[in-house]
């Protein structure tokens, strides 16, 4: 099985189990913060004067238990992490934000959901914070208007993860950031013998364990790795439905399961030139057409708007690809035939990139579809697999007729559609928002 | 202090706090398992917007078409409370409540440093908490949704706003120091 489970990303009410979990979840969130001491100011504002670091740790041991656990996950290829919601970058607005929950924390003495651990328990202080929180976010929602453009574009890096930042593998960030943490603990209670006056021999020895299996499983995942590309594109699963019209009935719906190499063995995910044109004109979805052929092959000839991804730089613009195109985005991959283009589409669908498809016979067959008429492109006899089978008379890129055909003269083409659009869980579904 | 004093709601005698180290495990493994069953971290301050949108939806219906912000929450026919982070938010209150009753810490009393007043200390908690609520809905989130949920999925934004919070705190914390010391 793949986590997460698909019907458990947002709530629905068509599904009303996840109303509970969701709530099951928050329960053991603020059950966990109260007994923590969380329910208690004087506890949380402690941290900023040295004499209990009990946020620190509390944040820390949770951060760095819950990074192990699903970076593990995610290298054993149980949990899929491009389903799990990272918090999309804003650099500007998060750091001015930032700054300013920090003054709350430090005036208010909580933080929002603390103030629910303190307000359920009958702390008077903590049910005024959470009163204040609703006038806060209320003033937010009304002044937001005037700086609109830089919230929503102020250092926007879309999804970015640290190991992307720093351009090293993800199993190593999280070995720096447990060292980080365990030097933080070491630290803090360094300040609380300090600051706190308080005697760390009576800290249980325990916790030095804790520390050695923590790092422990840090190298672990840093050992175990990322699934390779083979693995998860073995994992993918397709679904295609097929409805059978009954006479006196109601239609029979078929659900079938396929693998990634059954779609391709059953041509599922091949569109004719005529699908992949009139894509262009349907209002239900964003065609991006992907022409991962060579510079060169791309310079003679291409199809109006393709982008140019050689198959080699593939990799590259996997990160913009998954970073949160319009869910109703599908990647059309091209090339001359369809031998690069399988290669391609192989490589975006193990990299959970969702709606690619491969342009059938590629561009060849786009020509041979679209350009019959124009005597300027003459067959080249001699072409091999997956090189272009025509001779063309300059390097004139999209300025041949047949590069962007009329919309008047094709309006009617007959075509069997395979696109079927797959639309990623809502944006709103993750996150704080 | 009074307070200390005075028996808790059901008269359950008041245990103490578990240590920092074992609450940061069991949260550590409450936010993996989020993550690995639904893909969504923890939060609650998206909640909060959330409630408001639905009780300015309620009040002024118009006031939402006319407020970008609001229009994205509660436009249309969208329901604000339909949310994950809704139920997150009713849970981690009954949480709350349930843990402090098993542990006898259910009273009604005001947590505060020693030399300020209940008054102040309640003006001052209004204000931190408006504070609060106003940066974590331009951060997109809270000491939960980003610091701790962004924390460990390696979010580079929350990792800037996790420190950006700290700073914020213990640069504002030596001018505020009678409020709590």
């Amino acid at each position: 099985m793949n986590f997460p489970l698909p019907s458990l990303v947002a709530v629905s009410a068509a599904n009303p189990w996840t109303y509970v979990l969701f709530a099951v979840i928050g329960f053991a969130f603020g059950y966990t913060l109260e007994m923590s001491g969380f329910g208690d100011s004087r506890k949380l504002a402690a941290q900023f004067y040295f004499t209990e670091m009990t946020v620190l740790k509390v944040m820390f041991t949770a951060i760095t238990v819950a990074m192990v656990l699903l970076f593990g996950a995610v290298g054993l290829g149980v949990l899929d992490f491009s389903q799990v919601w990272v918090n999309p970058t804003y650099l500007a607005s998060g750091i001015i934000g930032g700054l300013i929950m920090g003054v709350g924390f430090i005036v208010g003495g909580f933080c929002p959901t603390t103030s629910l651990a303190s307000a359920s328990t009958g702390k008077i202080d903590g049910m005024l914070f959470m009163f204040g929180g609703f006038v806060g976010a209320f003033l937010f929602g009304e002044t937001e208007k005037y700086f609109d453009g830089w919230y929503t574009n102020a250092g926007y890096y879309g999804r970015l993860t640290l190991d992307q930042v720093f351009g090293i593998p993800v199993g190593a960030v999280v070995v720096i950031v447990i060292l980080m943490a365990l030097f933080m603990f070491w630290g803090g209670e360094q300040l609380e013998r300090i600051f706190g006056k308080k005697d760390l021999s009576k800290e249980p020895k325990l916790r030095i364990a804790g520390a050695a299996a923590l790092f422990a499983a840090a190298v672990a995942v840093l050992a175990i790795g990322n699934p390779t590309l083979e693995e998860k594109y073995n994992k993918v699963k397709f679904t295609r439905t097929e409805t059978i019209e009954q006479l006196n009935a109601d239609p029979i719906i078929n659900t079938y399961i396929y693998t990634a190499d059954e779609m391709l063995e059953n041509r599922l995910v091949f569109i004719t030139p005529a699908e992949a044109f009139k894509a262009k004109y349907n209002q239900s979805m964003n065609p991006v057409y992907l022409d991962v052929r060579s510079e060169a092959d791309y310079n003679l000839y291409h199809i109006e708007n393709a982008v140019n991804v050689p198959l080699d730089r593939l990799t590259e613009v996997i990160p913009v690809l998954l970073s949160e195109p319009p869910a109703n985005t599908v990647f059309i991959l091209m090339s001359n035939d369809e031998t690069a283009a399988v290669s391609a589409w192989k490589t975006l669908v193990g990299s959970s990139v969702p709606n690619v498809y491969i342009l059938e016979g590629g561009v060849n067959n786009w020509i041979a579809f679209f350009g019959k008429d124009d005597k300027t492109l003459q067959p080249a006899p001699n072409a091999g697999d997956d090189q272009l089978g025509y001779i063309f008379p300059a390097a004139l890129g999209s300025r041949y007729e047949s590069c962007d055909p009329s919309p008047i003269e094709y309006e009617k083409l007959e075509f069997e559609a395979k696109i079927k659009l797959q639309l990623k869980r809502d944006k709103s579904g993750g996150g704080c928002g | 202090m009074t307070a200390q004093t005075k028996r808790s709601i059901f008269n359950r005698p008041e245990k103490t706090y578990v240590h920092p180290y074992f609450g940061g495990l069991v949260l550590g493994i409450v936010l993996f398992l989020a993550f690995f069953l639904t893909g969504n971290g923890l939060g609650s301050s998206g909640a909060t917007s959330r409630i408001d949108a639905a009780l300015v939806d309620a009040i002024s219906p118009s006031h939402v078409d006319n407020t970008p912000y609001l229009l994205k929450l509660a436009g249309g026919d969208k329901n604000p409370l339909d949310d994950w982070i809704v139920p997150v938010f009713f849970g981690a209150l009954l949480g709350g409540f349930t843990s402090g009753a098993f542990n006898g810490r259910l009273k009604f009393m005001t947590t505060k440093g020693p030399n300020i007043s209940n008054r102040t200390r309640w003006l001052m908690s209004f204000l931190g908490g408006v504070l609060f609520l106003y940066g974590a809905r331009m951060a997109r989130g809270c000491t939960s949704g980003q610091a701790l949920s962004g924390g460990a999925t390696l979010a580079a934004g929350s990792w800037a706003i996790m420190f950006a919070i700290f700073g914020g705190a213990y640069a504002t914390a030596y001018f505020v120091r009678k409020f709590w010391l």
